[in-house]
């Protein structure tokens, strides 16, 4: 039994901000199907009560004050983006 | 000879004693790219001017203010690490016309400050995902010892820089093995450090939880020195460990006199070549000769890392590269017809196809009605894998095996088959989802005269022993004292 359909696969494209064709929701279909076969190993392990590992040093919250200072020039920033207008970084229409 | 056969003390020496210039040690990393690089395509970017106009400020310190810790040695710069004025591209068609991050990365402001001199940045597989640089999308590296084969990944031109000579040292990233893979198929030495050890504030974020820079040398000794040059706790990476950094150079005796060794059964078992085998073994007598012991041991969930890896490193990454928007930088598509559009199309033409995979993979594993199936069950053996090294690492000293299961494999080999290229990484990867320090050093060549890396692996924040272990190793073998025979010999 496949684990993800070809349906899914645009789902998850559309969810991830992905345009994919019909021929790479193909390819994608059976790329991501096999992995996802692979990685169900995992169900061979009773992970009943096992704490999941978010992140190996034992880090408590770090805090700092919020404090401002200087970084990045305004205009340097926009000059990296690829549209702006007054000051401000320029997209297309939001509203469809 | 090329001046980069000396070691790092030996250059400074000479450099102090004024027997050789900044000026000429980096005209030798130009020439030497100019020789090679069209076959081994490490680099992306060349820093040319830059670079000769800062070894001509070094040069006139050189004898009397000289003494900053990389003084006018020439380093190459994996680029999915930002630097302030120089592009950075993360092998991305995306960030194609990134030509100025800025700001420079934390470990970037710190070669700066110990006056190394950055040559250029170096190639990739495409934001560090990948085990052969293939997935680079302007050129895939190859392997300086036949370039025919991969240098391996994701750092390939990194480690193949340094093989190749082309810089002296150089800086690589690791998430799952991509300083330890190539430096032991280009046969130079990488070390991973403990998570935490080096600020990751300006290395483009793959898998955060995973993701460390290191070094790649040519030796051991250098490799501590740049190791402790970049080092430290840094405001600006909450994740940064807030701990002592040693003198690693200081650990460096030659002394493994009673030191004892865990080789995990499973490092050694099918899917691991004869010859690497055999290297390993006759790596293992060598330790015997020098007065430490081994034994067999067993990290029963090693077989479970690629999945768990694979599933948290591509849910990390698909919420990383969210930030891939064309908004702010970066390439924006021309046919936009609302927001939406524009960000769906500017990812799909920036994005190549390993990249897209691994989002969607992520999005899969983190989308609703599959989080805890795959996600959590995922974090939940990340748990046992880890539990797996500190139980064995609470009655030996390292544990060492293989780097790899088998050296270089050629180009085009494996490139359309994404679970077998992913096998390649399976005895780095458990590494860095248990968050220690690992090294690989060259420890032999196969028949058809490619490198073999040994991997030696240390508890949290014990680089220490990792070094002075491979350290003696090496100063007791020469493989370390091969070279390429690329674009002629270099002699």
């Amino acid at each position: 039994m496949s684990r993800i359909s070809k349906e899914e696969v645009k789902h998850v494209a559309n969810l991830a901000r992905l345009a994919i064709s019909e021929k790479e929701a193909d390819m994608f279909t059976k790329q991501l199907d096999d992995i996802i076969t692979y990685a169900e190993q995992l169900n061979e392990l009773d992970t009943t009560g096992v704490e999941p590992t978010t992140h190996v040093l034992d880090l408590k919250n770090v805090m700092r004050k919020d404090e401002p200072r200087k970084w990045l020039e305004k205009e340097d920033v926009l000059n990296n983006a690829p549209d702006h207008k007054d000051g401000q970084f320029k997209v297309p229409s939001i509203l469809e | 000879m090329s001046l980069f056969d000396y070691t790092l003390k030996e250059l400074q020496e000479k450099l102090h004693n004024k027997e050789i210039s900044v000026t000429e040690l980096v005209e030798e990393s130009y020439q030497r790219i100019e020789a090679v690089d069209g076959e081994v395509k490490a680099f992306l970017t060349l820093n040319k001017e830059q670079a000769l106009k800062q070894a001509e400020e070094l040069d006139a310190a050189r004898g009397s203010d000289d003494t900053e810790a990389l003084f006018g040695l020439p380093i190459g710069v994996k680029d999915n690490i930002v630097t302030n004025g120089l592009r950075t591209t993360c092998a991305s068609q995306f960030l194609d016309n990134f030509i100025n991050p800025l700001y420079d990365a934390t470990v970037v402001e710190k070669l700066a400050n110990a006056k190394a001199v950055t040559i250029g940045k170096l190639n990739m597989d495409e934001f560090a995902m990948g085990s052969s640089n293939e997935n680079s999308s302007y050129y895939a590296t190859r392997n300086p010892w036949n370039t025919d084969y991969v240098p391996g990944g994701s750092s390939g031109g990194s480690a193949a820089a340094v093989a190749a000579g082309e810089v002296f040292f150089s800086l690589g990233s690791d998430t799952g093995g991509s300083i330890r893979q190539p430096a032991a198929f280009c046969g130079v030495v990488g070390l991973k450090p403990t998570y935490g050890r080096v600020s990751r504030f300006g290395l483009v974020a793959f898998a955060s939880s995973l993701d460390q820079i290191g070094p790649v040398t040519r030796t051991v000794e250098d490799n501590a020195y740049l190791l402790e040059a970049i080092s430290g706790h840094d405001k600006m990476d909450a994740t940064s460990a807030d701990v002592d950094v040693p003198k690693f150079t200081e650990a460096l005796t030659g002394d493994v006199k009673g030191l004892r060794i865990a080789v995990p059964k499973e490092y050694l078992s099918e899917g691991v070549s004869e010859e690497v085998k055999e290297a390993v073994m006759s790596a293992l007598r060598k330790y015997e000769e020098l007065g430490a012991t081994w034994e067999e041991v067993s990290l029963p969930h090693s077989k479970y890392a690629v999945a768990t890896y694979y599933l948290i490193a591509s849910s990390e990454a698909s919420a990383n590269l969210a930030r891939f928007d064309g908004v702010r930088y970066g390439v924006r598509t021309q046919n936009a017809e609302s927001m939406l559009d524009m960000f769906k199309r500017s990812r799909s033409e920036g994005f190549g196809d390993e990249v897209k995979r691994r989002i969607m993979l992520g999005t899969f594993a983190l989308s609703s009605g599959y989080y805890d199936a795959y996600y959590k069950k995922a974090q939940q053996v990340r748990t046992l894998i880890k539990n797996d090294f500190e139980k064995v690492l609470e009655d030996y000293d390292v544990i060492i095996g293989p780097t790899t299961p088998t050296p270089a494999f050629k180009v085009g080999e494996i490139v359309d088959d994404p679970l077998t290229m992913y096998a390649n990484d399976i005895l780095t990867i458990p590494v860095n989802l248990a968050g220690v320090p690992g090294i690989s050093v060259p420890c032999g060549f196969s028949s058809e005269g490619l490198p073999i890396g040994l991997q030696i692996i240390g508890k949290h924040f014990d680089e220490s022993t990792v070094y002075r272990t491979a350290h003696a190793f090496e100063q007791a073998t020469d493989f370390h004292k091969q070279r390429p025979s690329l674009g002629g010999a270099q002699s």
